[in-house]
């Protein structure tokens, strides 16, 4: 009895990526995760399946005792038999209900088992992953970690709430039924033993015939639905162009294909159900058939529990053994249903345990930031209180002493090279200083290096070679949560969270008020579309602020750093989407908000750059320019040749 | 943009659909007739095995009272003398048995092979149908569903619908079809022990009905749930280096842990209710179990087997447990198919969905020439939009003119271009090229004369070749190339691999595509919506020599950032809120407009004062 609920949204199973073969030693360390946290309600569920099962296929006990006593009662009448019938009946009502009640314990504690399970493996994925390098983002596709947490999850539901389950009773049951079947007629379980071989045998050969197809048509699905995406996505294009036509008849040719590699992936699919039933079917008559001609034959039943000749007893023993074929068939069909589902199960469970199992962020930095109180000396102490001064905190393990760094802002980097690949070197020698207070830019090509630097001040990624310093300390000695904590980041692909407007700007300090989140909107010069939003700033934002335009998430992203008030602020490309008349009243903004602050900006348009104390040309991750904009544009160099326009950047 | 629902009907919904099943009619016909068959033998089978080993008992000597009709007439049927060999009957009955078991393979497996053919091949239909609807689409449609829903609608929802319409022809017809014939057996083997049946039916239908009604609202709510949890997560993962900045790894986890620890509990309570499901399929089995046994046997031995043989008994478990069974299918069936529901009325809406942009009769179908006249033109993309996005719009451009347009964010310059090659459709006023209304124009006649580079971009995989045949399917290689020289791209082979959506050519170079593409239509007008943002101002510069020199009678619109961009146009136009706000030459807005000023010294400053 399949209980199939389907929980992902009906069809995806076989979707997303291609199949692929589990780890060795996945399900030992699935079973062992399964069993260290749930000791008690795995072995209350095994109980209780052990009992259902076994008395479950007790039936065709009772019918063999019954057929005997009605046989008895038919000759010396009711009253001589009631007393044994009653008996029976009582027998058989205590087992049944035993069953039943063994049965909702059983599918109660596994529904509860199988949600509490999953929600320790989702919660388990997620925190580890919180925990994981950038570089792990860098290299992954999102949509192949959210498959971890959709079709994987989905795939070990499946596994836990249904196949371990169902193929650990039909153990039982099959187990049960052989002692039965043994116990009555050795011939009998001689052809019920020839029909599971060819069962076996059909499920082999239909089945692998079946994944070969399937195979096929996830292939011409991926197809199909890979045209569809890169067509829907330019269905602008294909209009202004009048390409609808030629478009069309493309489709036509993909989706044909698609119906043809579907259809015979359902027909193997769609037949194997009806032969497993008819086999059966043909067991069933074939077991009457052999009963009846050992009958007719006058050969002695042959059994464990002894021999008969009474031709009447034969065709009782006979006809109990009857429904123990359906029901053995029936276990045998069911377990064989539940292969592809074990295999994917299992295939998602690796998944799931690789990435468990990716190296975290590794952070071996002693140097705090504290609270701290400056008095009028310079001498600075440590402190519980909001002084609005904040102090590296820095113990020095050789002798014990703690000694206090103010929090100022001054970046140094030295000779730093890097890549993200060991063979492809990024940035090479680049050395600059950045002073409180200054404003430092980066213009490039695409690839030049100028987002790699910045990855390399919030440690996102190590440096190969050379040193960072903030404040001259080795931000290599700096906690990565408080080196963080210190820097104001502002990115090109602004990410919103959904929540309200509010929320997200207070993304950047938990602690901000209301008041403060709105002046720091103000700066960002977001109040005045904020408060034209429908509910102002309680206007919730949904799936990346879709409701809001590129530029107008910027704003908010510019806020949201606004909030956390760093001393070091990183603009990468913070307002490429904003006209250049915005952009200058933002900049006016930012310029007051940055006042006394450390700043890098990286932008594409010049014009957002222009009044930065020092400007870096990067090429090929060399700074081949250094100097303000004025001394850049009097050197006739690359930033003149970019300024004037004769050199495209990109 | 939001997205608005249509409430469209079951019955409507269902009609609609259907329309797409077409040639699929006949093996979605013949699927149910085959499990119809399928199902007959396998009720008769058990029947069989009752008569056979009444049969065997009779001639075996041990049957006490008289044999059925049935029996009589068989037994008489293989032997003159009444009484044939045990030996004989039995092989006849296997004989029997064996083929009606053939026969209900085969059925079963020729359903399950034209169950695949109609339901591929409907999911076929459905995708082919959608599609085709989609190309016939306008800007505001596409603009109502987004692209994504749309891929979704196609992909997701499509497969769910097929899902259901397999499982709708094969177990939706199957387990009525199973009830009724085991009933039906079942009292034609004996009317009186059939009754039993009429209680534990009931029950159990009774019973999932109430499980499910329970369940499936729950179970529509906590999906919900569930694929917001997802959604959370894959923002996260997109805002990892936020998350990361703003070192809120803590705080994610706290958020995302108590989710899902609430989808946990919801779950949980949900299963709960479906974990009735298998306990009362069995209370109704063992029920109606004993039932048989403690009725079946007091029947038998008070009329001595004359009313019930204890050879029937066995059939009558068989058909209990083939009708609960049964039941228990067409509920679990019923769930999924009511949960693609959702997915079925997304697939209408598309296919309802009608544009209004469409070519009129008798339309003309020749451009004369690239002049543009805009007449009071008012537009807003949504109805019940408070604000108009264009107001009051007069604007006359002669053919082979060129015009800059000029303004913010927002103001409505890509709008205003596309409702000349009527991407979208004007509210109020009206809109002449050649003097003769677009609206009049056979929609492609109009659209092969107005070619447009829009601002999002786009190149499809394929060779650079079959991208440029884009703009004419007919073009020569030394067409393209020509295309390409104006468009300032001389070191292109026209065999390179273009990849999905142009992501192996740089940003300067894909704009420069797309230009080269759009000339390649030879249009009477072309149309630039900010398509040289990423091209270096030198080269922009020489584009726009180029198509001075080569087309000259084309009427060309620049949309442009750059004051650079649009400084020696014939005609420079000023966008500010949806409305023309100046008009002129580059001199004559430099010196009266401050918009103009402002925008001009903020790009020009140091070169200003650096002379």
């Amino acid at each position: 009895m399949a209980r199939g609920m389907n929980m992902g949204r009906g069809g995806k199973g076989p979707h997303g990526r291609p199949m692929q073969k589990a780890k060795k030693g996945t399900l030992p360390r699935l079973l062992k995760m399964l069993f260290s946290k749930n000791k008690k309600s795995i072995f209350a569920i095994s109980i209780c399946i052990v009992l259902a099962s076994v008395t479950g296929v007790a039936s065709s006990v009772f019918l063999e005792h019954l057929l005997r006593l009605i046989n008895k009662g038919v000759e010396s009448g009711l009253d001589a038999v009631w007393g044994s019938l009653l008996t029976l009946f009582v027998v058989m009502g205590t087992v049944y209900l035993t069953s039943i009640v063994c049965n909702f314990l059983q599918t109660r504690f596994l529904a509860t088992l199988t949600q509490k399970f999953l929600h320790q493996v989702r919660s388990s994925v997620f925190n580890k992953m919180q925990s994981l390098p950038i570089k792990f983002f860098d290299t992954n596709l999102t949509g192949n970690i959210m498959s971890s947490y959709t079709n994987d999850t989905d795939a070990l539901r499946q596994l836990v709430s249904q196949s371990i389950p169902h193929l650990f009773s039909a153990g039982i049951s099959i187990t049960t039924l052989l002692v039965i079947m043994f116990s009555k007629s050795l011939w009998l379980s001689f052809v019920m033993f020839l029909g599971v071989f060819s069962m076996t045998f059909v499920t082999k050969k239909i089945g692998g015939n079946s994944a070969k197809y399937f195979v096929r048509q996830q292939k011409s699905l991926a197809e199909e639905e890979g045209f569809i995406q890169e067509m829907i996505q330019g269905q602008k294009v294909v209009k202004v162009f009048c390409h609808e036509e030629q478009a069309k008849i493309d489709f036509d040719k993909k989706n044909n294909q698609l119906c043809h590699d579907a259809t015979s992936a359902h027909t193997f699919a769609n037949i194997l159900m009806p032969i497993m039933g008819n086999i059966g079917n043909i067991l069933y008559v074939l077991l009457a058939f052999v009963g009846g001609l050992l009958v007719a034959l006058n050969v002695p039943n042959l059994s464990f529990s002894g021999l008969e000749y009474n031709s009447t007893e034969f065709l009782i023993i006979i006809i109990s053994f009857l429904p123990i074929s359906k029901q053995f068939t029936g276990n045998v069909s069911q377990c064989s249903q539940q292969i592809n589902s074990i295999v994917m199960g299992l295939a998602g469970a690796s998944r799931l345990f690789e990435l468990m199992d990716q190296e975290p962020e590794v952070d071996e930095g002693y140097v705090t930031l504290v609270r701290c109180n400056i008095d009028k000396d310079g001498v600075i102490t440590e402190t519980e209180e909001r002084t609005g001064h904040w102090a590296w905190k820095h113990p020095h393990k050789a002798d014990g002493t703690v000694t206090y760094t103010e929090l100022k802002g001054n970046i140094e980097m030295f000779n730093v090279d890097f890549g993200y690949v060991p063979e492809r070197i990024v940035l090479k020698d680049v050395t600059l200083y950045a002073k409180q207070g200054q404003k430092i830019a980066f213009v490039g090509a695409t690839g030049a290096g100028k987002t790699t630097i910045t990855n390399l001040i919030n440690r996102f990624y190590d440096i190969a070679d050379g040193k960072i310093r903030y404040d001259g300390i080795n931000i290599n000695k700096i906690k990565k949560a408080d080196l963080r904590r210190s820097l104001g980041i502002v990115l090109q692909d602004t990410n919103l969270f959904t929540g309200t407007v509010m929320e997200n700007i207070r993304y950047g300090r938990l602690t901000a008020t209301d008041e403060e989140c709105i002046e720091a909107a103000k700066l960002a010069y977001a109040h005045d579309f904020i408060t034209r939003l429908p509910n102002g700033y309680n206007t919730l934002l949904t799936a990346d602020g879709a409701n809001l335009s590129q530029g107008q998430r910027q704003l908010l992203s510019i806020a949201r750093a606004a909030v956390k008030d760093a001393p070091v602020m990183i603009l990468d490309e913070a307002t490429s989407s904003i006209d250049t008349r915005t952009e200058a009243l933002v900049q006016k903004g930012t310029d007051r908000l940055m006042e006394g602050r450390t700043v890098f900006v990286i932008a594409h348009r010049l014009s957002t750059i222009q009044n930065a104390n020092v400007i870096m040309v990067l090429e090929k991750g060399e700074i081949i320019e250094r100097g303000s904009h004025e001394e850049l544009i009097a050197k006739k160099g690359k930033y003149y040749q970019l300024y004037t326009g004769a050199f495209e950047l990109e | 943009m939001k997205e608005k629902s249509i409430k469209v009907g079951f019955i409507p919904t269902v009609k609609k659909l259907s329309q797409s099943i077409r040639e699929y009619k006949k093996p979605s016909l013949l699927a149910p007739a085959f499990i119809m068959m399928e199902v007959i033998l396998e009720c008769l089978i058990p029947y069989i095995m009752s008569v056979l080993l009444e049969t065997m008992r009779y001639l075996s000597g041990t049957l006490e009272v008289a044999p059925s009709f049935l029996v009589n007439k068989i037994c008489y049927l293989l032997s003159t003398s009444g009484k044939p060999q045990l030996l004989v009957a039995i092989l006849f009955f296997g004989a029997v048995l064996v083929l009606c078991a053939f026969l209900s393979l085969t059925f079963g497996a020729l359903a399950g092979k034209y169950c695949a053919i109609a339901s591929s091949g409907f999911a076929k239909n459905l995708r082919k149908d959608m599609y085709h609807k989609i190309q016939g689409f306008s800007f505001s449609n596409i603009d109502k569903f987004s692209s994504s829903s749309l891929v979704t609608r196609m992909t997701t929802d499509v497969t769910n619908v097929e899902m259901s319409y397999q499982m709708i022809i094969r177990t939706a017809v199957r387990s009525p079809f199973m009830l009724i014939f085991s009933l039906t057996m079942s009292f034609i083997l004996n009317a009186r022990m059939a009754l039993i049946f009429l209680c534990t039916i009931p029950v159990l239908a009774i019973g999932l009905t109430l499980i499910m009604v329970k369940a499936i609202p729950f179970f529509n709510k906590i999906f919900k749930k569930y694929d917001k949890l997802n959604e959370s997560v894959e923002e996260n993962i997109r805002n990892m280096r936020v998350v990361k900045s703003y070192v809120r790894e803590d705080f994610e986890k706290e958020k995302f842990n108590k989710s899902s620890e609430n989808v946990k509990n919801d779950f949980t309570k949900a299963e709960k209710i479906i974990a009735f499901n298998t306990p009362l399929m069995n209370f109704c089995t063992y029920g109606g179990l004993v039932a048989i046994y403690v009725i079946g046997s007091i029947l038998i031995i008070n009329s001595k087997e004359t009313l019930l043989k204890w050879t029937e008994l066995q059939s009558f478990m068989t058909y209990s447990f083939q009708m609960l069974m049964s039941l228990m299918m067409l509920s679990m069936i019923m769930v999924m198919i009511i949960m693609s529901v959702a997915s079925s009325k997304r697939i209408v809406e598309v296919l309802n969905e009608e544009s209004q942009i469409v070519s009129k009769e008798n339309a003309v179908t020749e451009v004369k020439d690239g002049s543009i006249e805009f007449n009071n033109v008012k537009f807003k993309y949504y109805k019940d939009a408070e604000r108009f996005t264009l107001e009051d719009i007069d604007l006359k451009i002669e053919s082979g003119e060129t015009v800059g347009i000029l303004g913010a964010t927002g103001t409505g310059k890509s709008t205003l271009v596309q409702l000349i090659p009527r991407l979208y459709d004007v509210t109020e006023g009206s809109i002449k090229v050649a003097g003769i209304n677009v609206k009049d124009y056979d929609l492609d006649t109009l659209r092969n004369s107005v070619a447009m580079v829009l601002q999002k971009n786009v190149l499809f995989s394929g060779t650079l070749r079959e991208n440029m045949q884009w703009g004419n399917k007919d073009a020569t290689d030394e067409e393209i190339i020509h295309a390409l020289t104006l468009a300032q791209i001389s070191n292109f082979q026209l065999d390179k691999y273009i990849e999905q959506a142009g992501a192996n050519v740089s940003g300067g170079q894909k704009q420069r595509l797309c230009i080269a593409r759009a000339l390649l239509k030879n249009p009477k007008i072309i149309i630039f919506d900010d398509s040289t943002s990423a091209v270096d101002t030198k080269t922009d510069a020489l584009i726009r020599k180029a198509l001075k020199e080569y087309i000259p009678t084309t009427t060309k619109l620049i949309i442009a950032q750059r004051i650079s961009s649009v400084q020696d146009a014939d005609k420079i136009i000023i966008l500010d809120s949806g409305k023309i706000v100046a008009k002129g030459t580059h001199e004559e807005l430099l010196a009266s407009n401050d918009i103009y000023q402002e925008l001009y010294y903020s790009q020009n400053k140091v070169g200003n004062e650096n002379g």
